[in-house]
């Protein structure tokens, strides 16, 4: 297995033109429904996948993912049994997971701790929206000193210098926000393109794209401009309508 | 990028996602820019001398200090701003800053209502579109500000997730920020939040302070002893506080919901009992009350106003320097306090205010005839006549709501 997450992202892009990474809030709707449905996720050939830990407080979600967050909780999903879990899905697979949760839910269980037990746990990342690295400094030196990458953001208003700013701290990929706003809502992909030069100017590290994509179309759309879309709210909205089993169509749909 | 954070020693900061750097670098540039031209203040303070009530007076409560035989008790009257507390000094210098923003619409969370009836007034008057966002829970307990913010011309929107309170709508109306910031401006209610908010709130409400240092001293003849003020999010404790923060002598007391008390686990006490622990929530770091894993918890009190998952970091820092002493008073407490002052001055304190009564009344008689204490009215309690009504139970009001909900049925 290549040592670095960047390097598992390129290798899986010599395979393929553009790759998917998908979102679960651990323990919504359950923890056993967690694990089928990242079991489905990597059948349907998805590439990364990103296991929120849930937070009472998640600022930057939209609605569905909020209300996935707060199921959760009030079905018992703790940050303990979300390491268990991640611990046992890196056991099952071999694609990249990595962690996305809030600072505080890190900062609770000590930054150091954090770090170790995502390493332990065989994750390759975390991605903590709420932390600008300009207050990450001791998140970053535990993750690196793990050999965690952090995921950083990009998003339409931010400005050249702080891309470049924030460009050195990245490893791995760079989660490019399409949009203002929060998750799950519309995107017009067609305005895309300046914004994406942009991000190409900043970073030579891959790009993923997320916020609002949800069909074969958005994804058409975005092929060859960027490396990674990232498919979050749809999925979820999908298993709440229609349950675990339409997670494998859905998503081998995309492209 | 700006060149503070906000911290307050260890507390404060900026915790934002990254599609809001622009947005509150934008706002640090306004509000730095608005705090170094004189013509701002100046501005300010004549629109809240014809606006609202200002310079609000100090009342000498003659017949509490007889009773209590101690200490001579004052009471600064923040119960007289328009809309009826400190929220107006936040809101309508925050309405200033819009208009020099260039924007067009304000957002603000609201618990009991009262930031958002404020929020509401100060668009009504100065031309602004508006959004309330509001627990679905209080949207239900606090109809007649409901009333009121949509009769001013605001959107009120119920806030159905979480705990459908305060926390949760400040929530929500982040998700608006995020979404319309070039139109928008979030008008936060108390010194909570993201730098610049703390520093930005307690500018705007410094002007309590600024007016109790000198009104005391005319009247009392000399600076109080102790200064009492109720301590949500924190904003009229900073304001006040802040006229009295260099002089060593004048010891500052903030006042927490205790709820049902100690070891209930229905209060919002954050500094004066051990069940906070510090984190990072809500774009900053300070006490919350929060489990191991870093969940919020489910606050209580009989003031809404009160009832919050944090506290200020610019008062978490003065309670870690010592420079603020917290206590806590219990629902029962305040309701005695409230029905005391009531009686024996013919003030009606909101019952966040009452708080603050609560522990000016337990140390008043320990004191001696020639100190002064002054307490913080930082709002009115008439207006809130539901809450209050239900607070002490009232059998002839519980009579009244039903024989009007028979002639509504009729």
């Amino acid at each position: 297995m290549p040592t670095t997450l960047e390097s598992v992202v390129r290798e899986r892009l010599a395979e393929r033109d553009i790759l998917l990474m998908t979102h679960i809030v651990l323990g919504y709707p359950s923890f056993e429904a967690s694990l089928e449905i990242v079991d489905a996720m990597v059948e349907a050939g998805v590439d990364l996948i990103e296991l929120q830990i849930p937070f009472s407080e998640p600022i930057a979600d939209g609605p569905v993912i909020l209300h996935a967050n707060q199921k959760a909780l009030a079905a018992g999903s703790t940050v303990e049994r979300c390491f268990e879990a991640a611990h046992s899905l890196s056991d099952r697979h071999r694609i990249p997971l990595l962690f996305m949760t809030y600072y505080n839910i890190a900062l609770q269980h000590g930054l150091e701790a954090f770090a170790k037990d995502t390493a332990a746990a065989g994750l390759r990342g975390a991605i903590v929206p709420d932390l600008p690295f300009e207050e990450g400094e001791e998140l970053l030196d535990a993750l690196a000193a793990h050999a965690l990458d952090p995921i950083f953001i990009f998003s339409p208003n931010t400005s050249d210098a702080r891309m470049r700013a924030i460009a050195e701290r990245a490893r791995g990929f760079v989660y490019c926000v399409a949009r203002k706003g929060v998750t799950g809502a519309e995107t017009d992909f067609a305005a895309l393109d300046a914004y994406l030069q942009r991000c190409r100017a900043a970073t030579s590290l891959p790009l993923a794209l997320g916020f609002g994509v949800k069909s074969a179309t958005d994804v058409a759309a975005i092929r060859g401009k960027v490396d990674i879309a990232i498919v979050g709210s749809e999925t979820i909205r999908r298993i709440d309508e229609q349950g675990v089993d339409s997670v494998g169509p859905f998503l081998r749909g995309l492209r | 990028m700006p060149e503070s954070r906000g911290y307050y020693g260890r507390f404060g900061g900026l915790y934002i996602p990254e599609i809001l750097v622009a947005t509150f670098d934008e706002l640090i540039r306004a509000f730095e820019d608005a705090k170094a031209d004189p013509s701002f203040w100046a501005e300010y303070e004549a629109l809240m001398s014809t606006y609202s009530c200002r310079p609000t007076p100090i009342t000498f409560a003659g017949n509490l200090t007889e009773d209590l035989g101690g200490a001579r008790i004052y009471v600064k009257r923040e119960d007289l701003n328009h809309t009826g507390a400190h929220k107006a000094n936040n809101v309508m210098g925050q309405g200033l800053l819009v208009k020099r923003m260039g924007k067009r619409r304000v957002i603000a969370e609201t618990g009991a209502g009262q930031h958002g009836v404020a929020t509401a007034t100060m668009a009504a008057k100065l031309g602004f579109e508006c959004t309330i966002y509001m627990g679905e829970i209080d949207v239900e307990r606090q109809r007649p500000n409901v009333f009121w913010m949509e009769r001013l011309g605001a959107t009120v929107v119920p806030v159905t997730e979480g705990s459908r309170t305060l926390k949760d709508a400040i929530n929500e109306a982040f998700r608006d920020w995020v979404t319309n910031m070039d139109s928008t401006h979030y008008a936060l209610g108390t010194a909570c939040g993201p730098h610049p908010f703390p520093e930005m709130v307690s500018w705007f409400q410094s002007i309590i302070g600024t007016e109790a240092r000198e009104q005391i001293q005319q009247i009392a003849g000399r600076l109080p002893d102790r200064v009492y003020a109720c301590v949500g999010g924190g904003s009229n404790a900073l304001g006040i506080f802040s006229g009295f923060l260099e002089d060593e002598g004048v010891e500052l007391v903030g006042v927490e919901a205790g709820g049902h008390g100690a070891g209930s686990g229905r209060h919002a006490v954050r500094l004066s009992y051990d069940d906070a622990s510090v984190g990072v929530a809500q774009g900053y770091k300070t006490w919350f009350l929060q489990d191991r894993d870093g969940q919020m918890q489910h606050t209580h009190s009989v003031a809404a106003g009160l009832d919050y998952v944090g506290v200020s970091p610019i008062l978490a820092d003065l309670h870690e320097k010592g420079r603020v002493r917290f206590e806590a008073a219990t629902d029962t407490e305040v309701i005695d306090a409230l029905a005391r002052t009531v009686r024996r001055e013919g003030l009606i304190p909101a019952l966040e205010s009452a708080h603050a009564f609560v522990q000016a009344f337990k140390e008043a008689p320990s004191m001696s005839p020639d100190q002064v204490i002054l307490i913080n009215q930082s709002g009115r309690g008439d207006k809130d006549i539901f809450t209050v009504a239900d607070a002490f139970d009232d059998p002839k009001w519980k009579a009244f709501i039903r024989e009007k909900a028979r002639a509504y049925d009729a």
